[in-house]
């Protein structure tokens, strides 16, 4: 019954799809994890009042920070194609799409990391201090525990923004649903394929939030 | 144990080279080992400011911090962080780590001093059971109450033995009850470790109640200090006086008085303080024995401070005029402060 509704549709396609997409999401969430905590800690560390005030630093990765989260993704694929060459070799296939995943979405992760790191208590910050905590220690011991339900909650929507950005990498050849859906789903006009490929990201984005809630829910002890 | 010689501290307020404040100005005071030594002030007096000084928080502008032998204000890097772990503080607002249980957050200050982990564990349970924490060790701080939290707070700043402990408002966040358990907590372990006790406050409450020596502090400056009940019996300045009235005067003092004075038009009212020993003599029976008068008790009240009592008795006398001259003469002799009180 399933073959005369979704006439077109292959699975072992969809499955191969799926799994490019899950490799791409991954490996640049995990990216966007760490890279976007260093910068969001570099951003908070030299800002105003802070362990490293720094005003130029701060300026100039602010100033980095808003120009990378402000490019639309799909311009910022097409402008970073000589830099994916040159990394990756190639600019088709899932791995040449994670260049631009990680560089659009690890400013934005950094900025919502920033915000995290702002809401912790300033006392905590000085009673570590007071019992003299090197900074090193009160990155590791106060800020990132301290900050990690927002660092957690962060991440989640940071993933979602990714699950849609690998398929709009897709459309110009990374592979994956995005790919399956506009390869096979717009240009061939079999809509059925479009429909399932949907339904398939829909399926990783709600696993991606309720992963993210639980332990968001399951850290916060306040 | 710790020394201030003319400690100032500007803050920036602005560009210009006038836009500053000066938050702390030229205080000395010198603080003894075994003390507990309150420093009283409204909020903006700098006390906050001058308290951050003594662990390094804060720099001085000007003049020279020295606590336990180390001149903090002096000292940087690997040299203050180890002199902050022999002088520790507690803060208003607890400054808990709420992602950690009461015994990881005890724990936190001995990490920071590289215990090894079998010590920290030794150490938690003695600091927990010294604190009277026991049974909550695996507690959250956000399933405590402020008393507990702030026990925490006592029993973290404890963990690395220090010779200094600073109290930034340590009880302005808690009830009267909670804050007189707290206090106990303070001069019990003043007593048992021969700890030196550095609190600020704004509460008069608490000065009285555990405090050797009190400094008042007003705009910058250190205005009065001195031994608390001295502090108490003789208040020069304006801003000390306010403060002992918060605990001598009862309540609403000058609505009675206005009251009482309307009420007893005839006689007169008066105002006795009685200061150390004096405290406790029985000054009315001698008077309603040994004078044709008679004696009416209105309102008082008696503070106990850590080196004697301190009270305030307003009694209204009614007789012949010469009688009540001579009675408030013989009260002047017994080294009791009178005060006849008029219409204000």
């Amino acid at each position: 019954m399933l073959e005369e509704l979704l006439p077109n549709v292959y699975w072992e396609d969809i499955i191969e799809a799926t799994k490019e997409t899950l490799y791409m999401t991954s490996i640049s969430v995990l990216a966007t994890f760490f890279i976007g905590i260093l910068l969001g800690l570099v951003l908070f560390l030299t800002g105003k009042g802070n362990m490293w005030e720094n005003r130029v630093i701060n300026s100039i990765m602010s100033a980095i920070v808003n120009i990378f989260r402000s490019i639309p993704f799909l311009i910022l694929i097409v402008l970073l194609i000589p830099f994916t060459k040159l990394l990756v070799g190639s600019m088709i296939g899932e791995n040449a799409a994670l260049p631009a995943l990680i560089i659009g979405a690890a400013p934005f992760y950094a900025r919502m990391v920033e915000i995290g790191l702002r809401e912790i208590d300033k006392g905590v910050i000085e009673a570590a201090k007071s019992m003299g905590a090197k900074t090193s220690t009160i990155i590791w011991k106060v800020l990132l525990p301290e900050s990690m339900p927002a660092l957690i909650s962060g991440i989640t929507v940071t993933s979602i923004a990714l699950v849609g950005y690998t398929a709009m990498a897709g459309v110009i050849g990374a592979g994956g649903l995005g790919n399956l859906a506009y390869l096979d789903g717009y240009q061939r006009n079999h809509n059925d394929v479009t429909l399932v490929a949907t339904i398939v990201i829909l399926i990783i984005v709600f696993i991606i939030q309720i992963i993210g809630d639980v332990i968001t829910s399951k850290l916060d002890k306040r | 144990m710790i020394t201030l010689t003319k400690v100032s501290k500007l803050f920036r307020t602005g560009k210009g080279s006038s836009d500053t404040i000066k938050a702390v100005n030229n205080v000395n005071v010198e603080i003894n080992k075994g003390e507990i030594f309150g420093i009283i002030g409204y909020s903006g007096a700098g006390k906050s400011t001058l308290i951050r000084m003594l662990n390094g928080l804060e720099t001085p502008t000007e003049g020279s911090v020295v606590v336990a032998d180390k001149e903090i204000s002096k000292i940087k890097g690997a040299k203050l962080r180890k002199a902050r772990q022999e002088i520790s503080m507690i803060f208003q607002h607890f400054n808990l780590l709420w992602s950690r249980t009461v015994q990881e957050n005890i724990s936190f200050p001995l990490e920071i001093a590289g215990v090894s982990k079998n010590e920290r564990i030794k150490r938690v349970n003695e600091l927990i059971k010294l604190v009277g924490l026991e049974g909550r060790e695996k507690a959250y701080p956000s399933q405590l109450s402020g008393g507990q939290k702030q026990r925490v707070g006592i029993a973290r700043a404890l963990a690395n033995n220090p010779k200094v402990l600073l109290c930034d408002e340590a009880t302005s966040a808690l009830d009267p009850q909670t804050t007189d358990s707290i206090l106990e907590l303070l001069v019990d372990i003043n007593k048992r470790l021969g700890l030196t006790i550095v609190l600020i406050t704004h509460e008069m409450h608490v000065i009285r109640k555990i405090c050797h020596r009190v400094a008042v502090m007003e705009n910058g400056q250190v205005v009065e200090q001195g031994p608390v009940l001295e502090v108490f019996k003789n208040p020069k300045e304006q801003m000390t006086k306010r403060f002992v009235q918060q605990v001598t005067e009862p309540e609403e003092t000058k609505e009675t008085m206005e009251h009482l004075l309307e009420r007893y038009p005839a006689g007169k009212v008066i105002q006795l303080t009685f200061v150390g020993d004096h405290a406790e003599s029985p000054l009315i029976t001698k008077l309603v024995r040994n004078f044709e008068l008679d004696v009416n008790i209105v309102q008082g009240k008696i503070s106990q401070t850590r080196s004697g009592s301190y009270g305030t008795l307003f009694i209204h006398l009614d007789g012949n005029e010469d009688e009540m001259l001579r009675a408030i003469e013989f009260i002047k002799a017994q080294h009791v402060g009178v005060e006849v009180m008029t219409h204000a």
